[in-house]
C-alpha cells in the first residue's frame, strides 16, 4: 500500500485536542483525546455508529461544548460561524423542489450568514470559479433536487470551499454514492488540500475510497480512541485493543476489510445515536 | 355600478391599498412556507386566527385585534411546542381542532350582526377603516423590513440547516422570527380573503411562481406579482360585479395562476 505521509515537522498546528471529553446520558462518548492536526494534513476519522464521530465535528465548530478539555482551532477555542472551516454534511438528496439551483446554494457559502440584501459584485465570478473547478459548470443553473447524489456533493464541496477554509471537515461525504462519485469527490477534496495545504477530517464508515490520501487514521470506539498511520490503526491488535472483543482486519489486494468491528460495537455498553 | 366610480371612493381605496399590501407580504412569505414545508402551519395559524376574532368580536367587538392576538398566541404555542416537522404538524393539528371548537362556541354567543360571522370566515375587506388600515399598514411595513433583512440567512436555515448551523446562523432564532412573521401575515391576509382562504395568497402565488423560475430571487418577484394579480384584480372584479365577495375572486384568480403556470411552466425534469 502506497503511504503519502506528510512530514509534520514543518507544518503548521490548525486543531489542538488536549485531554477533550464529551459525556452524554452519563456515559462518556470520548474522552482524553489529545493530539493536534497539521495544514495539510488528510485524517479520516473511522469508527461505529455512535462513536462520536459527528460530535467530534460539532465540537470543532463550536456547537456542542466539551464536558472536559480544549480544542483549539490555530490557537483559539473554537467558534461557530468560523469563517476558516469549510463544512461538507452528510450527502443526503436535496428535495426536489427546493427553490434553489447549484449556484444558489455555492453562493450561500458566499454571503448566507449575511443579513440585508447588500451583494458584493466579485462574488459572482468567484462562485463561477469554484463551480468550474468542481467540475459543476454544466448542471449549475439546474434546480438543485433534480442532480443526482453524486452532482449535489460536489456542488457542496464547491460551497464549503468557495470561501477557501484551510481547515475541511466532512462528515460522511460519501454516504450512498455509487464508486465512482465516491473516488471522484474523495480526489476533489484530496486536490484541495494538494494545492492550499488545507487540513482535512473525514469522517466515513467506509475506509478503502479515501485510504489512498489518508495520512493518519483517528479511531473512535467505546468511548476510546487511537490516531496513527493508517498501517498501524488498522491491524487486529490495535482495533482489538480499542473494541475490547476480538477484531480481525483483513487486507484484500489493495482492500481493507475490518470484521467483527460492527459486531462489537453493537454489543458494546453505550450504543448511542449519532445525532445531537 | 361602474368600477371607476367605485374606485375614487373611499371604502374602495382603503381596499385596494390593503389588498395590495397584503399581496406583497404574502408574495414574500409564500417561498419560504414551501420550502420550509410550513403550508399546513399557515392553514393552522389562520384557523386559530379564526378563533382570536371571534374572540375579539364577542369581547370588544374587534375581530382583527383579536385575530392578531390569536395567531401571535399560536406562533407561540408552535415555537414552544413544535419540534422536528411531524411533530409540529401533529401539535397544529390538535391545537387546530380545539380551536375551532372555541371559535364556533364563542361564535355562537355572539349576538350581533349575522354578517360578522361571515366575515372572519370569507374576509370583509370592504369594511377595513381608516384606523384598521394604518394598522395594516404598520404591520405589513415591519414584516416586510423584517423579511428583507433576514431574507438570506433564512433561505439558507431553510434549504440547508446543517450547513447552515454549522456556519453560525442561528437557525432556531430564525426559525421563532419567520413564525411570528407568518402569523402577522396569515392574520393580515385573511382580512382581505377571510381565515378559510388564505393559502390562496400564502402558497398558490408562490407555487405558481416556482413552476416557472429557478432563481430564488425570480421566485420571490414572481410569487409577489401572482399574489399582487389575485389580490387586487378579485377586489376590482368584485366591484364590478356588485355583490360577490372578493375572497371568490381572489381564490379563482390565484387558482387559475397556478394552472397556467403549470401548464406553459417548463416540466420539472433535468435540462
Amino acid at each position: 500500500m502506497t503511504q503519502k505521509t506528510h512530514s509534520r515537522a514543518d507544518a503548521r498546528e490548525l486543531i489542538r485536542l488536549d485531554d477533550a471529553s464529551l459525556v452524554r446520558n452519563g456515559h462518556a462518548v470520548w474522552e482524553h483525546i489529545s493530539t493536534s492536526i497539521c495544514a495539510g494534513e488528510f485524517i479520516a476519522v473511522l469508527g461505529p455508529n455512535g462513536s462520536g464521530k459527528t460530535s467530534l465535528l460539532k465540537a470543532l465548530l463550536g456547537l456542542l461544548p466539551l464536558d472536559r478539555g480544549t480544542i483549539q482551532i490555530d490557537g483559539r477555542p473554537p467558534r461557530r460561524g468560523n469563517r476558516r472551516i469549510g463544512y461538507i454534511p452528510q450527502q443526503k438528496n436535496f428535495d426536489p423542489y427546493v427553490p434553489i439551483r447549484g449556484r444558489d446554494l455555492v453562493q450561500l457559502g458566499v454571503d448566507g450568514h449575511q443579513y440585508g440584501l447588500t451583494t458584493n459584485p466579485k462574488a459572482a465570478a468567484h462562485v463561477n470559479k469554484i463551480i468550474r473547478e468542481v467540475g459543476a459548470a454544466k448542471y449549475a443553473n439546474t434546480p438543485i433536487g433534480l442532480l443526482s447524489g453524486g452532482e449535489q456533493q460536489r456542488l457542496r464541496i464547491a460551497q464549503a470551499l468557495v470561501s477557501e477554509p484551510d481547515m475541511l471537515l466532512c462528515d460522511e461525504p460519501l454516504l450512498s454514492l455509487d464508486l465512482a462519485s465516491q473516488r471522484s469527490i474523495t480526489k476533489l477534496i484530496h486536490d484541495y488540500r494538494t494545492r492550499t495545504n488545507a487540513a482535512v477530517l473525514f469522517v466515513t464508515h467506509e475506509i478503502n475510497p479515501v485510504l489512498p490520501w489518508v495520512d493518519r487514521v483517528l479511531y473512535l470506539a467505546n468511548g476510546r480512541w487511537v490516531i496513527d498511520t493508517p498501517d498501524n490503526v488498522l491491524q487486529a491488535k490495535t482495533l482489538t485493543n480499542l473494541y475490547g472483543t476480538p477484531v480481525e482486519v483483513v487486507r484484500i489486494k489493495d482492500r481493507v476489510l475490518v470484521v467483527g468491528a460492527e459486531d462489537a460495537a453493537e454489543a458494546g455498553v453505550h450504543h448511542h445515536q449519532e445525532e445531537v | 355600478m361602474n368600477l371607476h366610480l367605485y374606485v375614487t371612493q373611499a371604502f374602495a381605496q382603503h381596499a385596494l391599498i390593503a389588498a395590495a399590501l397584503v399581496a406583497v407580504m404574502c408574495g414574500v412569505i409564500g417561498p419560504f412556507v414551501i420550502s420550509r414545508g410550513m403550508a399546513f402551519a399557515v392553514h393552522g395559524t389562520s384557523e386559530l386566527a379564526f378563533t382570536g376574532a371571534a374572540a375579539g368580536l364577542l369581547i370588544a367587538n374587534n375581530p382583527i385585534a383579536g385575530a392578531f392576538g390569536g395567531a401571535a398566541i399560536v406562533a407561540t404555542l408552535l415555537a414552544t411546542l413544535g419540534g422536528r416537522e411531524r411533530e409540529r404538524d401533529a401539535t397544529i393539528g390538535v391545537v387546530l381542532a380545539f380551536g375551532l371548537g372555541i371559535g364556533v362556541l364563542l361564535l355562537s354567543h355572539y349576538h350581533g350582526f349575522a354578517t360578522a360571522a361571515t366575515n372572519i370566515l370569507f374576509g370583509n375587506i370592504f369594511g377595513v377603516s381608516a384606523g384598521q388600515l394604518l394598522l395594516l399598514l404598520g404591520i405589513g411595513i415591519a414584516v416586510l423590513v423584517g423579511m428583507l433583512g433576514i431574507y438570506r440567512p433564512l433561505l439558507f436555515a431553510s434549504v440547508d440547516p446543517d450547513v447552515a448551523m454549522a456556519r453560525g446562523i442561528p437557525v432556531r432564532l430564525l426559525s421563532l422570527a419567520f413564525l411570528f412573521m407568518l402569523a402577522l401575515t396569515v392574520t393580515a391576509a385573511a382580512q382581505v380573503v377571510g381565515t378559510l382562504l388564505v393559502l390562496s395568497l400564502a402558497i398558490t402565488p408562490a407555487a405558481a411562481a416556482q413552476r416557472l423560475a429557478t432563481r430564488p430571487l425570480t421566485i420571490t418577484l414572481l410569487s409577489i406579482g401572482f399574489a399582487l394579480v389575485a389580490s387586487v384584480g378579485g377586489l376590482l372584479a368584485s366591484l364590478a360585479s356588485g355583490n360577490v365577495k372578493p375572497s371568490i375572486f381572489v381564490t379563482v384568480i390565484s387558482f387559475g395562476l397556478y394552472v397556467f403556470a403549470r401548464v406553459i411552466g417548463p416540466s420539472r425534469t433535468r435540462r
